[in-house]
């Protein structure tokens, strides 16, 4: 058996006490807080035992428990009750003290923190007359409640003298021996300053009105969708907002171009991460960047903001050279081939830019080499020679793409010279292991080469203090922070800004004519050279940080151009620029199981998803619903189904369809009078509530989350409808008829409120149901203000326009045409449990070929392999001639070959790279 | 809810006489309502309780270090899963599918008390995952099923659909 335990953790100070009070035969390990002893928790647990059936206890309680059991009887119903309560009542407040006395230097506020369960401990033993908890003998309980409140209670200067019966029973369990010189121990007679290290390495703790709020047994989904409770005075008020006239509200004017920042409103200017122009962009590109950044940025003019949205295709660089050598063209020509069709996906897709540019411009160029001079000129530029790789046989230096290789951090074999697609980890092309020239395949020699480099360390304190700022006031996702954090952890250094390309913004200075600029010192700055070319007045945008706010869009594995580098460029140049305010990374989207693969033919591209009949919003809409947005997640045809049928059909569409549709049969096209009674007031309020937290949600710029709350109020009005069945009512009295009124009323209103919350995410869906209700621009404007606004925006006898389906269905038959038409196609292995691997592009073509398999053909064939294998084996027993063995196993190869052809599947061996580990 | 959990426990236990219960606090602790004993408060105290009660030991583990394993199960569940902050739901899931990769219950090969209160717990939470995620957490949703059909456990509870045939080969992290 064995103990693993960490200094200043104070739950090993409990167990401890419970091996030396029990005298139990166990050895003891001190060993880090990070590190990991319990196999199948991700995170550190300590204290943790190791028992001799090799499980492992990892709850503090338990493990004392089970020591005190290994002696002794097996604890009381009252010891237990203890413990319980010390685990679930006592540790979050205990943990909470802790954390104030420890890290918050609040040591003072503890003692009234602590009273409650204290309180509850001095009654308890007031009560009784025994020694200890449960009686008269030490018990289990005693010693972890002990262990528990030792930290707290042996510190003087927190004042917890207040409670007698606590303090004399904590004298005599102290007085055990075993006790004290297990708090000597874990903590090192420092006291509360021990247990520094472990604490600031926990989450912070909930705040207690939290905590609280969350009830203990529904995960926060049940409590959102569960029925909530409304109050009479959100009824009140829901009634109240209905009221209101839209007409009234201020009306947004049209956009007008150029948008330019203005005094007293929120000026928001918003960048998707540049796409690179040398390939078409995948569905994981998409939803990434440009779409989430459009989904923010027309929210954001719904909200009145006075909104910029930028983007641009990245152009200079190693791969567009690579590719334009691919295809015969020069890097001019490709990039002006891929821009327009990086155009066409775009605008198929309904991304509303204010202005697409490009970097291959004569503003990047003249704003890129300014910051160069800039820089230049306040010392943050130093000079260094850098090794380098040469391909002797092409005669250049290859820098970052034009050279491949194992990478140095996971042997991943494919790492490009610049940074690893396996671990993500930037690499120095010179660290790679048997690096390869991209275009002969020579292998390159080390020559040295003069390179500037931006002076990061210099740049770090400013970079903190920015950093400090932006992370704190602006809505970074969580990703953003950390990643940006575990950079600042290692301590940033000098990075190379230069490059031998010739397909670059050229650097300036004489001493480095031949060379361009590293094309992430370049790119980001394509944000400022595109929006240069949208108006001159560019700099009342980006020299603005007072009346700006930035929000940049991007997938995580762009977080420190943005977070780091870019910011160290502006800051040094000094020119008073605006930095990013909220930068809002998304997680990366797979394709099925596996990654999107242009080179592999896997996954689907950003000109196919036209090909396939599928509209563009309702891509849109299962993009934003799967948005890796805190997890990675994965685009499933079957799933994009599932939601198309379940919600788009089945809950949104079938509820707007049958709103407009009861007005046209019932009601002859004209919104007919309403009656609010409770139950019509209730779904107002659980209406407007579920509009307030879709505001809340898409001002945070959590996307995918907010977009539940629209399909949720479908939900509460397909439910309204189900329960008072208009079309009974319609046929029954004059009462019945006008219920049937109201309810018909309240819902095509609610379709109205729909169509504008889902403008952000189905812009043309939301057009077709205003224009199916006739309803007025008003309420585009109106609906969406302050807190968000429910009001009637079709009033009694407002005549509505034709209604017809918004969606339809996806049939399992086209879905499963549409998985093997865009190459995604797996080989299934039964119930394997290995990873399928996925076929070359080759390989995928040659199965089709075989489709129709043969089966006589296959009989032969396997008849041939066999006997070919009886025949190699029996060569081999004999040990005939090497050449003979082998021109035999080649023929088996090659029958076996055949074999699988007839048989219908995939002759090639599962490709290596397929393989994970 | 808690009550509702030791409602349907008493049942599965065959337990004739239901006992009296009441909460405790905010966040409605259990206390069992005793008329020759002190009350007992929270509800894996009670639970075991019951256990006892029905003379069903095993249900508690054998010998100390089944009864530790147990013990540790139902611990997890009051101090980690209830009241769990929802950016933690990833990681207990995912910790929980990796410890159950090799079992077939949570004290290995045993039915236990601690299947049926991590059952009770982890409910809404298996309710609310989608059929995907339910494939990536697939040792859960294995046990989860086994356990919701095990007789007499699920009582107050809606059955969740867990699929047998996977839709999505596995992906990979």
């Amino acid at each position: 058996m064995e103990l693993f335990v960490g200094e200043g953790n104070p739950h090993c100070l409990k167990v401890l006490a419970a091996l030396e009070v029990t005298g139990v035969q166990c050895g003891v390990q001190f060993i880090n807080h990070e590190e990991k002893v319990v196999p199948f928790l991700s995170r550190p647990a300590l204290p943790a035992l190791l028992l001799p059936s090799r499980q492992h206890l990892f709850s503090p309680n338990t493990i004392c428990r089970y020591m005190f059991e290994l002696n002794g009887p097996e604890s009381s119903n009252q010891c237990n009750q203890w413990l319980e309560w010390e685990a679930t009542v006592l540790q979050p407040v205990l943990f909470r003290a802790l954390h104030m006395a420890v890290l918050q230097g609040k040591g003072s506020e503890v003692a009234k923190v602590l009273q409650g369960p204290l309180n509850v401990l001095d009654q308890s033993l007031g009560k009784g007359s025994t020694t200890y908890l449960t009686g008269e003998a030490l018990s289990v309980a005693d010693v972890v409640l002990w262990g528990a409140l030792h930290p707290v209670l042996s510190d003087s200067s927190l004042a917890l003298s207040a409670h007698q019966s606590v303090k004399a029973w904590f004298d005599r369990v102290a007085a055990v021996r075993g006790c004290q010189s297990a708090a000597q121990k874990v903590l090192q007679g420092k006291g509360l300053e021990a247990m520094r290290s472990y604490m600031q390495k926990q989450p912070a703790p909930q705040s207690s009105q939290g905590r609280d709020a969350q009830p203990c047994n529904s995960s926060p989904a049940e409590s959102e969708e569960g029925d909530r409770v409304v109050s009479e005075e959100e009824m009140e008020a829901a009634v109240l907002t209905w009221g209101k006239d839209l007409n009234a509200c201020s009306q947004a004017t049209e956009k007008q171009h150029p948008i330019m920042p203005q005094e007293g409103k929120r000026n928001v200017l918003i960048t998707s991460a540049l796409p690179y122009v040398n390939n078409v962009p995948h569905l994981g590109n998409i939803i990434g960047c440009v779409l989430s950044a459009d989904v923010f940025s027309r929210y954001g003019r719904l909200r009145g903001w006075n909104t910029l949205f930028v983007c641009g295709t990245d152009e200079y660089g190693t791969a567009t050279e690579n590719k334009a050598r691919e295809e015969g063209l020069t890097p001019k020509q490709i990039c002006d081939k891929y821009h327009a069709v990086h155009s066409s996906i775009y605008k198929w897709f309904q991304i509303d830019f204010d202005f697409f540019g490009r970097t291959t411009t004569e503003k990047q160029t003249e704003i890129a080499q300014d910051i160069f001079w800039r820089l230049q000129k306040n010392g943050f530029l130093v000079e260094d020679t850098v090794e380098q790789l040469r391909c002797e046989s092409c005669q250049r230096f290859l820098a970052d793409r034009f050279v491949e290789g194992t990478c140095p951090h996971c042997s991943y074999p494919e790492a490009r010279g610049d940074q690893c697609d396996k671990c993500g980890r930037l690499i120095n092309a010179v660290e790679l292991r048997e690096p390869q020239c991209k275009v002969c395949r020579q292998t390159p020699v080390i020559r040295s080469s003069k390179h500037l480099f931006l002076d990061l360390p210099k740049l770090e304190s400013q970079l903190e203090q920015w950093l400090e700022k932006s992370t704190s006031s602006g809505d970074w996702t969580a990703n953003a922070k950390q990643i940006t954090r575990s950079w600042l952890r290692d301590g940033l250094k000098p990075r190379c800004i230069t490059r031998d390309l010739l397909w670059g913004t050229p650097v300036p200075h004489p001493d480095f004519k031949e060379k361009v600029f590293y094309v992430w010192f370049d790119a980001p700055i394509g944000y400022l050279s595109i929006t240069a070319n949208y108006t001159n007045q560019w700099e009342k945008w980006w020299k603005n940080p007072h009346q700006v706010e930035l929000y940049n869009f991007m997938a995580k594995d762009n977080v420190p151009f943005h977070s780091v580098v870019f910011p160290c460029s502006l800051l040094g140049a000094q020119d008073n620029y605006t930095l990013v305010n909220h930068l809002v990374a998304t997680e990366y989207l797979n394709y099925e199981d596996t990654k999107f693969s242009k080179s592999r033919g896997i996954g689907v591209f950003g000109d196919m998803a036209k090909d396939t009949g599928i509209p563009s919003d309702v891509w849109r809409f299962y993009l934003l619903y799967v948005r890796p947005e805190g997890q990675d997640s994965a685009f499933s045809w079957a799933d994009m189904a599932l939601k198309n049928n379940s919600e788009l059909l089945n809950n949104l569409g079938n509820f707007i369809n049958r709103a407009g549709m009861f007005v046209t049969k019932f009601f002859e096209g004209c919104v007919p009078v309403m009656e609010l009674q409770q139950e019509d007031k209730k779904l107002l309020a659980v209406v407007g509530w579920e509009l307030q937290q879709y505001i809340q949600l898409m001002d945070k710029v959590k996307i995918r989350d907010a977009l539940k709350h629209i399909l949720n109020i479908s939900r509460h009005g397909n439910q309204y409808i189900q329960v008072n069945e208009p079309w009974k009512k319609i046929k029954g009295g004059e009462s019945e008829r006008r219920r049937a009124g109201t309810v018909t009323g309240v819902s095509v209103n609610i379709a109205c409120l729909l169509s504008v919350m889902l403008l952000p995410y189905m812009p043309a869906v939301s057009q077709t149901i205003r224009e199916q209700l006739n309803a007025p621009q008003s309420c585009v404007n109106a609906m969406l203000q302050g807190a968000g606004t429910f009001a009637c925006a079709l009033r009694a006898g407002h005549r509505i326009g034709a209604v017809s389906p918004l969606f339809q269905k996806l049939e399992a038959d086209q879905i499963e045409a549409l998985k093997k038409r865009f190459g995604g196609q797996q080989v299934q292995i039964g119930a394997s449990t290995q990873p399928a691997a996925v076929p070359a592009p080759a390989a995928v073509a040659q199965v089709q070929a075989a489709v129709g398999s043969d089966p006589e053909k296959a009989k032969q064939l396997a008849k041939a392999v066999a006997e070919q294998g009886d025949k190699v084996r029996a060569l081999k027993s004999q040990k005939a001639e090497k050449a003979v063995i082998a021109g035999e196993v080649a023929k088996l190869l090659d029958l076996k070959k055949q074999l699988a052809l007839a048989e219908g599947k995939n002759p090639e061996p599962a490709p290596q790279k397929g393989k994970k580990k | 809810m808690a009550l509702r959990e030791l409602a349907s426990l008493e049942k599965y236990l065959g337990l004739k006489k239901p006992n009296k219960y009441s909460t405790q606090g905010d966040k409605k602790v259990p206390v069992l309502q005793n008329n020759n004993a002190p009350p007992l408060v929270g509800l894996v105290t009670i639970a075991c309780h019951l256990a006892k009660e029905a003379k069903r030991p095993e249900l508690l583990g054998d010998g100390a270090e089944g009864r530790a394993v147990v013990q540790q199960w139902l611990e997890y569940r009051v101090t980690k899963l209830d009241g769990h902050a929802k950016e933690d739901t990833r990681s207990i899931l995912k910790d929980l599918n990796l410890y159950l990769q090799d079992k077939v219950y949570l004290a290995g090969n045993q039915f236990t008390l601690a299947d049926v209160l991590m059952y009770y717990g982890i409910h809404a939470i298996v309710l609310d995952l989608a059929v995907q995620e339910k494939e990536q957490y697939v040792n859960v949703a294995r046990w989860f099923d086994h356990i919701q059909h095990h007789p007499g456990v699920r009582h107050h509870l809606p059955p969740v659909v867990v699929l047998r045939n996977r839709l999505y080969t596995s992906r990979h992290h």
